[in-house]
């Protein structure tokens, strides 16, 4: 029996020549993502037993973003003993802030992701870096404490979905659409403990922003990981980007390899999606709920906030003025420097938005954008769960940027292909 | 004796369980004052210690944060009983010395009030209320071992010992 390429990857991080679905193997961690809601209790909990070592000073890599720049006392306090663990322990790939960003957008970007590796962090969408050929998972704070001391974990080896992407994408449907699709046919827990690997014709037309948007919402589908194999897009992106080792290894799966599920979605016959409260499963063709009114749009997020996101907003927006509170926030310093570059933050301007510093911010109802009692919120977001932007009262709208930007423009949800 | 709090509940999810909102501190204690607070903001008031929460499925999905293992064990909440649970809440319940139950159908055998007793080793647990014996798969052994360690990082203490 082949293997999957989650499987292959295994089997190289155990020291195998072959892993299978189901077994459990202790695995070698190759890069570890730390931010500064979950990292400062794990390295606490590290002291507290006595284990205060870091396994490798250049693979753990290390940026303030849920609370950044400090929202309150407490966060400074979080960020306080998040800098204080990195200079004790001479921790060589730390942002601080006017280098820190949204951890899932910084560190491909700064080039800490290599396909073939292990990557765990301390965040849910982790599994955002499948889309470089890795895998990836997110784990809590004592998970990650472990593999900062130790530099491996144990793993179940995850049994794989596998889904087809064929056919080109429409006029204002993007990678989010894809996502939604799938999480809208599989429910919230459809990948519970499972890989999702994603093949097809479909995937040479999407970079590597509007892959990750893709990897990122496995957690959505309650995925293990996402993946989608390296190919000349993926190296192209890597050149002149990795820090440390410039080489990696590239994995495929076995024709004959074993996946639990298959489906296949056509993508040319995709609509804009919005996922509605309070689930992300709920996605819904933007046909079937226009019209209706939002208090606030957010553009932003380890989901949708990087540069494409932004240059589909600004075509959007473009001459228009919105209609509801609307907050950009470029996801990484980088991100924020091209908008810039590229005009798009003129057009924002005058379009009536707000520009925010990169930060997790209000996509978790943390700050920069929280939403009071009974109020509406189109975002480009990946959850929209009960209170999960501020009041529980409030509700989210998930969607891509463009009927994000719409939807801003009009003050209530709108399709985005008249503005395109 | 422990009792029962019942949620009818599918995708409890760990904005519910602990919002963000109060995860710019890591102190079980403070945390605990907020267990559920988005479910059931009368949680914390009539958890009395040792009782257990009962839902559907997928329990705790959503974020890594294991701020909602901090906050539910700070309320001192002896067992959460579940269809099924979210995958990374589920190994951080683990991680934490937190025994995770999974029973399939426990809306169906457990009625919220209901009095209970769990043993762990035997995987039984005994609806007093009902009378009635319900049987649970228990955590596979290694699992189970770093439950009994108290958790994963005084586990490999103990191995490294």
């Amino acid at each position: 029996m082949g293997m999957t390429i989650t499987e292959k990857i295994f089997a190289r991080a155990a020291g195998k020549t072959s892993v299978k679905a189901g077994d459990i193997v202790n695995a070698k961690i190759d890069g570890v993502m730390c931010h500064d809601v979950t990292t400062p209790s794990g390295v606490s909990k590290l002291k507290e037993y006595g284990l205060d070592k870091v396994f490798d000073n250049e693979k753990i890599y290390v940026t303030p973003d849920h609370f950044q720049p400090a929202k309150d006392i407490k966060s400074a306090e979080l960020h306080k003993r998040l800098v204080a663990w990195v200079k004790e322990k001479n921790i060589k790939y730390f942002y601080p802030l006017g280098k820190a960003g949204v951890c899932h957008a910084l560190l491909p970007e700064q080039g800490h992701v290599r396909p073939g590796e292990v990557i765990v962090g301390g965040d849910s969408h982790t599994c955002t870096y499948g889309a470089f050929g890795c895998f990836s998972s997110g784990i809590g704070s004592t998970d990650l404490a472990a593999a900062i001391a130790t530099g491996e974990l144990w793993f179940k080896v995850p049994a794989s979905m596998k889904f087809t992407l064929n056919g080109s994408l429409p006029k204002g449907v993007y990678s989010k659409d894809i996502v939604l699709e799938v999480i809208r046919r599989i429910g919230t827990d459809g990948a519970l403990y499972k890989a999702i690997e994603y093949v097809g014709p479909t995937i040479k037309e999407l970079s590597m922003e509007a892959r990750m948007t893709i990897t990122n919402m496995a957690i959505e589908a309650g995925g293990k990981n996402a993946i989608i194999a390296c190919d000349e897009t993926t190296e192209e992106y890597l050149k002149g980007r990795l820090k440390g080792r410039q080489d990696w290894d590239v994995f495929q799966s076995d024709p004959d390899a074993e996946y639990v599920h298959e489906d296949t979605i056509d993508c040319s016959t995709l609509e804009p999606l919005v996922a509605l409260p309070n689930l992300p499963s709920n996605g819904t063709p933007i046909g079937e709920c226009a019209g209706l009114e939002m208090d606030q749009c957010y553009i932003g997020s380890c989901t949708n906030g990087r540069i494409e996101d932004f240059r589909l907003a600004a075509e959007v927006m473009k001459g228009k003025e919105v209609a509801i509170r609307t907050i950009i926030v470029p996801a990484t310093p980088g991100i924020w420097k091209q908008c810039q570059d590229e005009g798009l933050f003129d057009i924002f301007y005058s379009a009536g938005c707000v520009i925010s510093a990169p930060t997790c911010g209000a996509c978790l109802g943390g700050f920069m954008g929280v939403l009071g009692s009974g109020e509406k919120c189109i975002s480009s977001t990946n959850r929209n769960f009960v209170g999960r932007m501020g009041d529980p009262t409030s509700e989210v709208f998930l969607a891509n940027p463009a009927t994000a930007a719409a939807s801003a423009v009009e003050g209530k949800l709108a399709d985005p292909r008249k503005y395109l | 004796m422990a009792k029962a709090h019942v949620y009818k509940r599918d995708h409890v999810n760990t904005d519910e369980i602990i919002p963000a909102r109060y995860l710019n501190t890591d102190d079980p204690v403070e945390l605990a004052t907020h267990c559920m607070e988005d479910l059931d903001t009368e949680f914390v008031g009539k958890c009395g210690e040792g009782d257990v929460i009962v839902c559907g499925d997928d329990f705790g999905c959503g974020s890594s944060r294991e701020h909602a293992v901090w906050a539910i064990q700070g309320a001192k909440v002896g067992a959460v009983i579940a269809h099924s649970f979210a995958r990374i809440f589920y190994r951080n319940c683990i991680n934490c010395g937190f025994y995770p139950i999974e029973l399939h159908g426990a809306l169906d055998k457990i009625n919220d009030g209901d009095e209970l007793e769990i043993d762990y080793k035997d995987g039984t647990i005994d609806n007093k209320t009902q009378g009635a014996k319900i049987e649970f798969t228990p955590l596979p052994d290694f699992a189970l071992e770093i439950v009994n360690d108290g958790g994963l990082l005084p586990h490999i203490k103990k191995k490294n010992a």
